[in-house]
């Protein structure tokens, strides 16, 4: 006969292994700073994952934030035109881009290309005992293998979202100037007076900088906590990527609750 | 403890999710000799080996390394005691991202100060001493597994380490490897003057090179002796293993009901 108090075992066993798994992260995340030093110090280890993380996604970062910004764009002086103030598609455009487009766009991307990345590769060097040849070499894994790549996401995530923005405003003037024939000058004094650099522009890079910490961390912890078997990798990669969404999307909420009030 | 034993392990407990897998072992590895520790799959080798190396901790006993107590030093006594060991792991575990010859100079970098031309040196000497100096530019996924498994040997030995722990080092291997691998393993061991502990189930390649070996079954140590007495050895565990007989004290069969109990209870399962 079937214990009729299973399902609620099942789900008190899950929460409880959800709790741990947090628990885990932050000491884990404890770890990383501790022998964060050692990053920078040998500062090498680090430039090598800026490249990795930062570098080799460019492309797919400028080429997405190019047709974003084409497709505000459109859409923009779409809806513009029926109050008759094209000329605001600058201001719309630049807004939209910096303070949750570059950041949250850039992030989605970041976590699929970099941060399954990190995942893969910090799962498969456990699986096959590299982290565990390390350790035997007296080398700590947290401070070489985990340290490096957690800030090599931290620091290019920013950058990669102040040029996602970039390329989507050069995207929303192709449209809006070049093709459509929004004036030129009004699409870029409008711009350049409704756009507040440290309202606008900087609490977008805190997002950027607040997603780049919760993508490196979930990709980094995924990976070191990974199932050491092929099918345990894969299941950590799509971890990586789902929860890496799911936190973008959460803290934008979080940040934007206390960033943007309706006061300016 | 007498200074000729390098390896003191006294009544060694570890058990793994309350399933015990080390039952009380006893061990003593003289400095200078090669010896193995052979048994089943399954029989806790690996984990005798890692508890030797400081990373697990056992649930009881104790295992001292020179005058240091392993269990009970803090990571950074382990991390100090471990410049002075080498592993080779069963697979090799050579980092993906480096070629031969930056593998072998790992540890030299992460642990030394010295410059270009001398690490270039100690790698190319270590690398000839396996007789690989002319593939150190090749990474890990271009070697044979005989290979790689020569390159491992060159980095778990690059520190010129006092203790070398061999973890199934002639899984997977032909032959010709598996022979070259094991005259590796006692030539090394010669030449550095270290200590070598093997875990392996290929009898007949230990039997040539090792100075002692422990049967292990269960978790427990039930055999001992030198390849001579271990040829000549009357226990039945010992003769099963020496000579691959299916019957004997070793289970071939995972444990399971009677085939009767199973079949007929097909309903139960479904």
């Amino acid at each position: 006969m079937p214990d009729p108090l299973s399902p609620f075992r099942k789900l008190g066993h899950a929460t409880v292994e959800r709790i741990w798994r947090l628990g885990f992260a932050a000491r884990f995340l404890f770890a990383i700073l501790m022998h964060s030093g050692s990053s920078f110090r040998r500062l090498h280890l680090t430039l090598r994952e800026i490249y990795f993380s930062g570098v080799l996604s460019l492309l797919i970062i400028l080429v997405s934030g190019l047709f974003v910004g084409l497709v505000l764009g459109l859409q923009g002086y779409e809806t513009l035109q029926r109050y008759g103030s094209t000329e605001a598609l600058g201001i719309l455009v630049a807004l939209s881009l910096t303070r949750e487009l570059g950041p949250v766009v850039a992030g989605l991307l970041f976590a699929s290309r970099a941060g399954s990345s990190v995942t893969a590769e910090i799962g498969l060097m456990k699986a096959t005992e590299q982290l565990k040849a390390m350790d035997m070499m007296a080398v700590n894994p947290i401070a070489r293998v985990v340290a490096p790549r957690f800030w090599g996401g931290v620091i290019s995530m920013p950058l990669l979202a102040a040029m996602f923005s970039a390329m989507g405003v050069l995207g929303g003037w192709l449209i809006g100037v070049v093709f459509i024939g929004v004036d030129d000058g009004a699409f870029w004094s409008q711009m350049q007076a409704g756009v507040d650099f440290r309202y606008d522009i900087w609490n977008g890079i805190i997002k950027s900088i607040v997603f780049g910490f919760a993508v490196s961390l979930i990709a980094v912890f995924e990976g070191f906590d990974s199932v050491p078997t092929a099918e345990g990798v894969s299941r950590a990669i799509t971890r990586t990527v789902v929860t890496s969404a799911m936190a973008i999307l959460a803290l934008d909420f979080i940040l934007t609750s206390f960033m943007f009030r309706g006061t300016s | 403890m007498s200074s000729d034993i390098l390896v003191d392990i006294e009544d060694l407990h570890f058990n793994y999710d309350g399933r015990p897998v080390l039952q009380g072992i006893n061990m003593k590895i003289p400095r200078g000799k090669v010896v193995a520790i052979m048994g089943g799959s399954g029989c806790g080798k690996t984990t005798l080996l890692r508890c030797i190396g400081g990373q697990l901790r056992p649930t009881g006993g104790r295992v001292r390394l020179e005058k240091h107590q392993v269990c009970e030093m803090s990571e950074s006594e382990l991390y100090r005691l471990r410049r002075k060991m080498g592993m080779l792991f069963q697979f090799g575990a050579l980092f993906t991202d480096m070629n031969v010859f930056e593998n072998v100079a790992f540890p030299i970098r992460e642990h030394t100060d010295l410059g270009d031309e001398m690490i270039r040196d100690l790698v190319l000497m270590k690398l000839e001493a396996v007789g690989l100096r002319g593939a150190h530019r090749l990474m890990p996924a271009e070697l044979s597994g005989g290979m790689a498994r020569r390159v491992a040997l060159a980095r778990a030995v690059a520190l010129d380490p006092m203790l070398v722990m061999y973890d199934e080092p002639f899984t997977g291997l032909d032959p010709i490897a598996l022979g070259v691998i094991g005259q590796l393993i006692r030539k090394q061991n010669d030449a550095l003057g270290a200590t070598s502990i093997m875990v392996t189930h290929d009898i007949h390649e230990s039997l040539l090179i090792v100075d002692y070996i422990y049967f292990m079954n269960g978790g427990r140590v039930v055999a001992e002796g030198t390849p001579d007495e271990i040829r000549a050895s009357k226990d039945p565990l010992v003769h099963q293993f020496v000579y691959a007989e299916a019957d004997g004290p070793v289970r071939f069969d995972y444990p399971a009901p009677p085939p009767a109990v199973e079949f007929l209870n097909r309903g139960a399962h479904a």
